[in-house]
């Protein structure tokens, strides 16, 4: 039993020599960008691996409407290649194009005419979101099923509950009360959402192997949607004194009436939100692709083969890890930055007059 | 002539060059800068131990807000690829 830390240990290590029986045997060069961009793009099914000839692919629902109605099926009846014309048919007149300006989308052929059409499918990037929203709901919903059951004068609760109530009581003191002042209550449950689901979507998303590893928040338009959020909860809680500052600030006449300075401070609120997009998402991109390069570096160099594969490989195994624990910090940093600066936008639109 | 041939094959090329150098050097000016915040909050933690924690994480979230504006760059340079 005492020995069970050093044999757990013993059987990690081991995995070390994993990588070089994964490398197979491929003619070519092996072009990495496109790997690295293939994983961190959307795509219609999941694909998890490769065992040997075999692609395990988790088929997600296509839900389309197109001109003859809505459709729902799965995407394995999507033809494996693509044809001729460099489309994977489908039912229906539906094929997935793999050229031009719908690459990878679905198209509607309309006599040879690519037509998007609606397109609601359930895509990788969704699948993920729903099982990390899961994920989210079990982590927070159980442990408020204690809070309803006892009392406030009760002993603080210990285990999961505990580590629970320990991190929002850091978001709410650190993060939520020095950026928006009094009346903060109102604001919380907007921003421990937000800090909690990035933060969820953020972990999970450095797992490897399924359910986790889906880049949701390296996906644009997620960022995009979480930034849209706060920029409404700001300016909906705007106050007069901040609009008035905006457009008629307290600067020399010569420079409000221009309007120079009126005109930056409103610029000003689309580009705050807009850095809170791009920050998240370009933070989680390239930690993902960093992770899939140092990956791809074995792959690389398994052409060369003898004691370079051993040695990149061992390399790149202590890079990975490195660069893991360093993702892992970024996860929580990227939540918290994101939450302090929407805390921050928050309290300044809620500014009144001194 | 032959040098907008050139040019117009080598396109590609110089398009993933453009990439890496900008990549680069905003690689440079995200160290700079991050080095900087860290230096002094070094100093101010040897200045004043109590207040540690409070440096830190303000160290932290200065070092994030930096990290955004080099990866600004990053972004326009992954589209350039």
């Amino acid at each position: 039993m005492k020995y069970v830390k050093l044999i757990v240990c013993m059987m990690m290590l081991s995995f070390m020599g994993m990588p070089a029986m994964a490398a197979s045997e491929e003619g070519g060069k092996l072009n990495t960008s496109e790997i690295v961009v293939e994983h961190i793009k959307d795509s219609y099914a999941w694909h998890v691996t490769t065992i040997g000839d075999r692609a395990i692919v988790i088929d997600l629902p296509v839900i389309v409407r197109s001109s003859t109605g809505w459709h729902i099926f799965s995407t394995a009846r999507f033809a494996e290649e693509s044809d001729v014309k460099g489309y994977r048919m489908g039912p229906d007149n539906l094929a997935i194009a793999t050229q031009g300006d719908n690459a990878g989308k679905i198209v509607e052929l309309q006599n040879g005419v690519e037509v998007r059409p609606f397109d609601i499918s359930i895509t990788k990037t969704v699948a993920v979101m729903m099982i990390n929203v899961v994920v989210l709901l079990c982590c927070i919903l159980i442990p408020a099923r204690w809070y309803r059951r006892h009392k406030a004068s009760d002993p603080a609760p210990g285990g999961f509950t505990g580590f629970i109530e320990l991190i929002i009581d850091y978001v709410e003191e650190n993060i939520i009360k020095p950026g928006i002042g009094n009346g903060y209550e109102k604001y919380s449950p907007y921003l421990l959402t937000c800090f909690f689901f990035i933060l969820t979507n953020n972990l999970m998303g450095i797992i490897p192997f399924p359910p986790g590893g889906g880049n949701v928040t390296g996906n644009i338009t997620i960022t995009f949607f979480l930034a849209l959020c706060t920029f409404i909860v700001t300016q909906v809680s705007g106050t007069k004194h901040y609009w008035k500052d905006i457009f008629w600030p307290d600067v020399p006449l010569p420079l409000k009436v221009f309007p120079l300075i009126p005109l930056i401070e409103f610029v000003s609120i689309f580009t705050k939100p807009f850095a809170l997009m791009i920050r998240l998402f370009a933070n989680m991109m390239a930690g993902h692709a960093i992770a899939l390069s140092l990956t791809c570096i074995i792959f690389v160099v398994a052409a060369i083969g003898g004691a370079t594969f051993l040695g990149m490989s061992a390399i790149s195994v202590v890079m990975s890890i490195f660069m893991m624990c360093l993702e892992l910090l970024v996860c929580f940093i990227q939540a918290m930055v994101f939450t302090m600066l929407s805390s921050i936008f928050i309290g300044l639109a809620r500014a009144k007059a001194e | 002539m032959i040098s907008t041939l050139l040019l117009a094959v080598a396109a590609d090329g110089i398009a993933k060059f453009g990439a890496a150098i900008g990549a680069g050097i905003s690689a440079v000016g995200a160290g700079i800068g991050i080095g900087r915040i860290g230096g002094q909050a070094m100093d101010a933690m040897a200045r004043q131990p109590e207040v540690m924690n409070k440096l830190f994480t303000n160290m932290i979230v200065a070092a994030a807000l930096i990290e955004g504006v080099a990866l600004f760059a990053v972004v326009v340079a992954f589209l350039c690829i």
